[in-house]
């Protein structure tokens, strides 16, 4: 928080002139016929992208050459904002002229790039960035459609941000490389998490396969093992004395946990630690500074209290917010 | 270009003659009114007209308490705070009942009181919207403190049971907190009917200025302030009063309240009007029963069409409505309201909100409906599912 985003509400002002043109005049939309296709001696591609239950979806339509594999027409349906309709208006245009091949490698990031006014200066502001991911996912669709082929063949494995395209190897090597302890600084230096913030932890505007949270958590327990190969683990843990088990805990807190939170201004401290019905040591903790008023700290900050001492000291551990 | 406001559920025009009320007291009659001198004292017959135009609004009786703060969600957190530290920390009642109905501010005080161990309840509504009586009835057990529910919804406009659920709480004895944000000026709200402990409100919800609002508390039901420091409000709220603020917001309750007949009739005739008109058009469907919404309020779903969209090309031609679609929130997060009832799930997408006022004018509701049906025929030509 700072000067410039103390007053929110901005969404509109952010976008470009050519996102606002594109959604007032959007010049590739419509349908594609087998007349037309015929007509330009070229295969008929539909692909279809997206649930309206989820907020976007949209359909692309290519005319694809026969004998060269060049994209001579394309044109587009969107039901989504403003930002889904001119990012997918902007696709469809870049993919026009070129093969399916070289269409295949357009990215989100290439649209938004394509939309901005100038050089350094975003098209969408960063929640919006999201929008885009569709038009890159409908055209990896259309390509598999016209290859005849599984569309997961296509697609990058285990994306952990959509929307700056990051990997789970490019933020777990951050982690390693870097000594990363907080999401921010996987943020700072990998740009996942900076956009829509759903790979964040969850919650967020879409259901992720990953979270930073879950990730840095495990990378964190990952590194304190290999550190540490002496470490107690799973059903060890529940052997040892309720002094020592409090111990590994606090340990744990102050080396992982109170650091990441104080970055917030945040903290946490331990209430009671007891064996639950369930089987699992239960470590009831309290919110102190700014994690009491936060409204992540329900969900989200336990979650990361949570997997942190899952990975750093054992398996058989559940954290709970203490009754007042 | 001509430009028409059809956002009231978020903030209103202030009504000229508030503002000519509030005008003397910036560069004539700027008096602290604690002070003793003369520009104290000139200052505060017009705290006390302001008073005394803000009880009569409300109904509220003389051994209660009105404090003047700064809008409805200091009111609200005023509450779910003083509850806290004056039951729920120390006392064997741990437990609160909202819905998910309620403004954040009222959900977010909630889920912070979570975050310090007290359990809290959010009711889910019925498919039509509503939060019932017997709802709240079963709800309650004897470790609840208090129960909040809003008088009306700002999205769907639904009017809520209140009178019946402030009754069943009052039989159970459990304290009750009404957030009646969006009713004042557009409903009856009359505190010698319903025995309601906590009603808040805000001025600039009804033609009043932005950064005044009040906290009605029942005799018998004192919370701690929020703010602490000085003898202002008899010391449940310190702060030197917005003098202008509070003048302008005691006119704006005695003009809203007059004007009740007007909103009823009037109003809901134009409302209607657009309703109908934007209902000619196939697959559009409208949130809440008519009858049961306040008269200003139009929540409609229109097929095929997404709601930012929709206020985009609104807005393009100069006319101004809001949207629950998660799209448009800095947030995206899908509204709250809208996936509680549940009805489509396209419903949280395809949402627009008109809201009127009684300063909308029948040439406005004219040229909304030409330019939302020209709206909704370019967006569905493009959209793939219409």
């Amino acid at each position: 928080m700072a000067k410039n985003d103390l007053i929110g509400g901005s969404l509109w002002e952010q976008y470009s002139e050519k996102v606002s043109e594109r959604m007032n005049n959007p010049r590739h939309f419509g349908e594609l016929t087998q007349e037309d296709a015929q007509a330009m001696n070229g295969r008929l591609v539909v692909a279809n992208e997206g649930a309206e239950s989820c907020g976007d979806t949209v359909r692309l339509f290519w005319v694809v050459g026969d004998d060269d594999e060049v994209i001579k027409s394309a044109k587009f349906k969107s039901f989504g904002c403003g930002t889904a309709i001119a990012s997918t208006d902007m696709m469809a245009e870049m993919c026009i002229g070129k093969t399916v091949e070289q269409a295949t490698k357009i990215t989100n990031l290439d649209v938004e790039k394509a939309l901005r006014d100038s050089e350094d200066e975003a098209a969408v502001p960063p929640q919006k960035m999201h929008c885009s991911v569709m038009a890159y996912e409908v055209i990896k669709q259309a390509t598999a459609i016209y290859r005849n082929v599984d569309v997961a063949t296509l697609q990058e494995k285990n994306i952990v941000c959509e929307c700056a395209r990051v990997s789970l190897q490019m933020v777990e090597d951050a982690i390693r490389i870097n000594d990363l302890t907080t999401v921010e600084e996987i943020t700072d230096y990998t740009k996942a998490g900076a956009f829509c913030k759903s790979c964040i932890e969850p919650g967020g505007h879409e259901k992720r396969e990953h979270y930073l949270v879950d990730i840095l958590a495990r990378v964190r327990g990952e590194i304190e093992r290999e550190n540490n190969p002496d470490g107690v683990v799973g059903d060890d843990f529940l052997s040892l004395s309720i002094v020592k088990q409090i111990k590994a805990i606090e340990q744990s807190l102050d080396q992982y946990v109170r650091p990441a939170l104080a970055g917030d201004g945040g903290g946490v401290e331990l209430d009671d630690v007891c064996l639950g019905d369930d089987g699992l040591v239960h470590v009831h903790i309290k919110y102190q500074g700014s994690c009491k008023g936060c409204a992540g700290s329900v969900a989200g900050t336990l979650s990361f209290v949570q997997k942190s001492l899952q990975g750093t000291v054992s398996d058989k551990i559940r954290v709970v917010v203490a009754q007042s | 270009m001509e430009r028409i406001y059809l956002d009231n559920n978020a903030t209103t025009i202030v009504d000229p003659q508030v503002r000519e009320a509030m005008d003397p007291f910036y560069c004539q009659m700027y008096g602290n009114p604690n002070s003793l001198h003369s520009y104290g004292i000139e200052v505060r017959p017009y705290l006390h007209q302001a008073m005394e135009q803000m009880y009569a609004g409300i109904g509220a009786r003389d051994e209660d308490d009105v404090i003047i703060n700064s809008c409805a969600t200091e009111g609200n957190n005023t509450v779910i705070m003083g509850m806290y530290f004056n039951l729920l920390k120390d006392t064997r009642k741990k437990r609160l009942v909202t819905t998910q109905l309620e403004h954040p501010c009222v959900r977010e005080a909630c889920r912070f009181l979570e975050t310090q161990g007290v359990q809290v309840t959010y009711l889910a509504p019925d498919r039509d919207g509503m939060i019932t009586a017997e709802m709240v009835k079963e709800a309650i057990n004897d470790k609840t403190a208090l129960v909040s529910v809003m008088w009306a919804n700002n999205e769907t406009g639904l009017v809520l049971p209140i009178k019946e659920i402030a009754e069943t709480c009052k039989e159970k004895g459990v304290y009750f907190h009404t957030d009646a944000v969006q009713a004042i000026g557009k409903v009856d709200v009359d505190l010698r009917d319903v025995p309601i402990d906590y009603l808040t409100f805000s001025a600039h919800k009804f033609h009043g200025p932005k950064g005044a609002g009040g906290l009605y508390i029942r005799q018998g039901a004192s919370l701690p302030p929020l703010l602490h420091g000085g003898e202002q409000m008899g010391g449940h709220r310190a702060g030197t009063v917005d003098v202008a603020g509070m003048v302008g917001m005691g006119k704006a309750m005695e003009i809203a309240v007059d004007s009740l007949d007007f909103e009823d009739k009037e109003v809901r005739r134009l409302r209607n009007k657009l309703e109908d008109a934007l209902l000619k058009n196939d697959d559009v469907m409208v949130v809440g029963d008519r009858e049961l919404r306040t008269p200003n309020t139009l929540y409609v779903s229109i097929r095929g069409v997404e709601g930012e969209a929709m206020i985009w090309d609104l807005n393009e031609h100069g006319i101004a409505a809001s949207t629950g679609s998660a799209c448009a929130s800095e947030s995206l997060e899908a509204s709250p309201i809208l996936t509680a009832i549940g009805a489509d799930k396209e419903l949280a997408h395809t949402g627009v909100r008109f809201s009127l006022s009684r300063f909308t004018t029948e040439h406005e509701i004219d040229r909304t409906i030409e330019v939302a049906n020209r709206a909704i025929d370019r967006l569905r030509q493009l959209s793939t599912s219409y």
